[in-house]
């Protein structure tokens, strides 16, 4: 489904990302992850469209997206959840959900999926009212989430949505996630929680200082030494 | 006491001229960080416009100030387009010296063109009665620039607060690279923003030619400026915060000038937005409270 060759991307002179290759197959579950500074962000990043790649090519569905602006991007079916959840605080939680449909004109459509989404969050229901702002950073993050939901996306692109969350949360994030995908949503998922993250994966890349150093499936990599070592906690 | 609610209700209708040009400032300001100091010129543009329209055309007021939104609303986004866009992504400096640099350009070449030299509303533009309610004189000058301004201020709010492009010019001034993640295309909205600030800009400019008769083609320098203080009186980047601060500056205006010698006017002026600031640096609505366009 989405098909990232060996994509060079700079910040200025910064070599951020080196030949990174990734593919991500329809209905799965592909998680990439790394330490601080890795290069993960800037990968989602550079899927969406946010930064261009300086070479490579990234492809979805067969469609060339290095030269397609953001916005289109999302039209493809391609939904962000952006690093550190990036609500808009001065909108209420309804206006946010709205964004997240920017793009949609089917109305009907909409409606059900604002009923699914409150559904899944029923404490976003309940606070449609509130600035997004005011909310606990856990709400937060379902915020964002049912922000990128509204899109109706193929693809859900997901930047450490456990971030800064109680272990409790976490475990939920990640129930949520794994339930998004059974319902038919492809999921590239960055993290820097590796357990959870290869337990709920099908694939996995190990990125280092902006290359894939390993990959496989979630159970190769939850069985290498190295992985163990480096991001299992022994 | 008659004495001072005639000079508030004088005051009301400069304050909403004040206002109209103050929110233009800061919604601009609010989606790119911009001081657009030719914005005072674009509300002059709007005042030669909404003359012609009325003086050579033979059009009725409102005819002359639509003209004048309309046009000034292309102006405002071919502004944006060839002098500010470039400089997105630079200092805020250099966007600001272009910022000047587009303000004498429209200054000097209205000069050019239509000579340095004033001209007076016609007099049919607008028919002058005035009406006496509880003591209180009020001029159909007064009433006509207040209550269509005020209405130009409740479509823009109902613009902001409800309409999907509204929001998303909200969405677009809190966090440029989560707008476009939604789908946004961020420069059409930055362009919405120019349009809706520079017709607003222009409509006040018609009002300017109502209220003051005269215009000029440095007219828009001073109450640019005193729109600018108001901008940042009620909190840069605030929608209301702007309207307040436009009626604030207005009423004071009115008020010293009444009471004291319109001399002192500006100094007063400045100087009560100098203590505002001192007490409260972010403006009258503050951050806190504040919903940034
Ligand atoms: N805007 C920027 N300008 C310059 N360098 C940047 C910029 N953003 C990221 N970098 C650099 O690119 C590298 C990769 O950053 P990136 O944000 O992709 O890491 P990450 O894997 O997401 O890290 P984290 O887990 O901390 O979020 C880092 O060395 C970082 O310093
Ligand atoms: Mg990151």
């Amino acid at each position: 489904m989405l098909e990232v060759q060996e994509i060079d991307v700079y910040y200025g002179a910064i070599h951020a990302l080196k030949k990174l290759s990734i593919s991500v197959e329809e209905g799965s579950i592909v998680t990439l992850i790394g330490a601080n500074g890795a290069g993960k962000t800037t990968t989602l990043k550079t899927i969406s469209g946010l930064l261009r790649p300086r070479s490579g090519s990234i492809k979805f569905k067969n469609q060339e997206l290095t030269n397609v602006p953001p916005e289109k991007i999302v039209g493809l079916g391609i939904c962000h959840v952006p690093e550190g959840r990036r609500v808009f605080p001065s909108m209420t939680v309804m206006e946010n959900l709205e964004m997240g449909a920017y793009l949609r004109k089917d109305k009907k459509q909409i409606a059900k999926d604002l009923e699914t989404v409150f559904a899944r969050f029923p404490r976003l229901k309940e606070r449609q009212k509130q600035l997004a702002g005011t909310l606990s950073g856990g709400e937060q993050q379902m915020l964002a989430i049912g922000r990128a939901l509204m899109a109706n996306p193929q693809l859900l692109l997901m930047d450490e949505p456990s971030m800064g969350l109680a272990p409790l949360l976490v475990k939920e994030i990640f129930e949520i996630i794994k339930d998004i995908n059974a319902r038919g949503t492809t999921i590239l998922l960055v993290e820097q929680n590796a357990n959870m993250a290869l337990s709920i994966a099908d694939k996995a890349y190990v990125i280092e200082t902006g290359e894939i150093v390993l990959q496989g499936t979630a159970q190769e990599l939850m069985n290498s030494e190295q992985v163990k070592k480096a991001y299992l906690g022994g | 006491m008659q004495e001072f609610l005639q000079q508030m209700v004088n005051g009301l209708s400069l304050g909403a001229i004040y206002a109209l040009i103050a929110l233009g400032y800061t919604m601009v300001y609010g989606i790119i960080m911009l001081i657009n100091f030719a914005h005072g010129d674009i509300m002059m543009v709007g005042a030669y416009i909404g003359f012609f329209a009325v003086a050579v055309l033979g059009t009725n007021i409102f005819v002359a100030m639509a003209l004048a939104m309309v046009t000034c609303a292309v102006l405002g986004v071919v502004i944006e387009k060839v002098a500010y866009k470039p400089l997105r992504n630079s200092t805020r400096i250099a966007a600001l010296i272009t910022a000047i640099g587009v303000s004498l350009f429209l200054e000097y070449t209205t000069i050019f063109f239509l000579t340095p030299n004033q001209r007076v509303y016609p007099a049919e533009a607008f028919p002058v009665t005035n009406y006496h309610v509880m003591g209180l004189t009020l001029s159909s000058k007064d009433i006509f620039v207040f209550v269509s301004a005020v209405v130009l201020m409740i479509i823009l709010q109902y613009i902001i607060k409800r309409t999907k492009t509204g929001k998303a010019m909200r969405a677009v001034s809190l966090d440029k690279e989560a707008a476009m993640l939604m789908g946004i295309n961020v420069d059409k909205t930055i362009s919405i923003t120019f349009a809706i600030g520079s017709a607003l800009a222009a409509a006040a400019g018609v009002m300017m030619g109502i209220y003051y008769n005269s215009i000029n083609p440095l007219m828009g320098i001073i109450p640019g400026l005193k729109a600018f203080v108001a901008a940042v009186l009620g909190g840069i980047g605030i929608v209301p915060g702007a309207m307040v601060g436009g009626f604030v500056m207005g009423i004071l205006e009115t008020l010293v000038s009444g009471y004291g010698s319109s001399l002192y006017r500006d100094a007063v002026a400045f100087g009560v937005l100098i203590i505002i600031l001192l007490i409260k640096p972010t403006g009258l609505f503050g951050k806190n409270t504040g919903e940034k366009v």
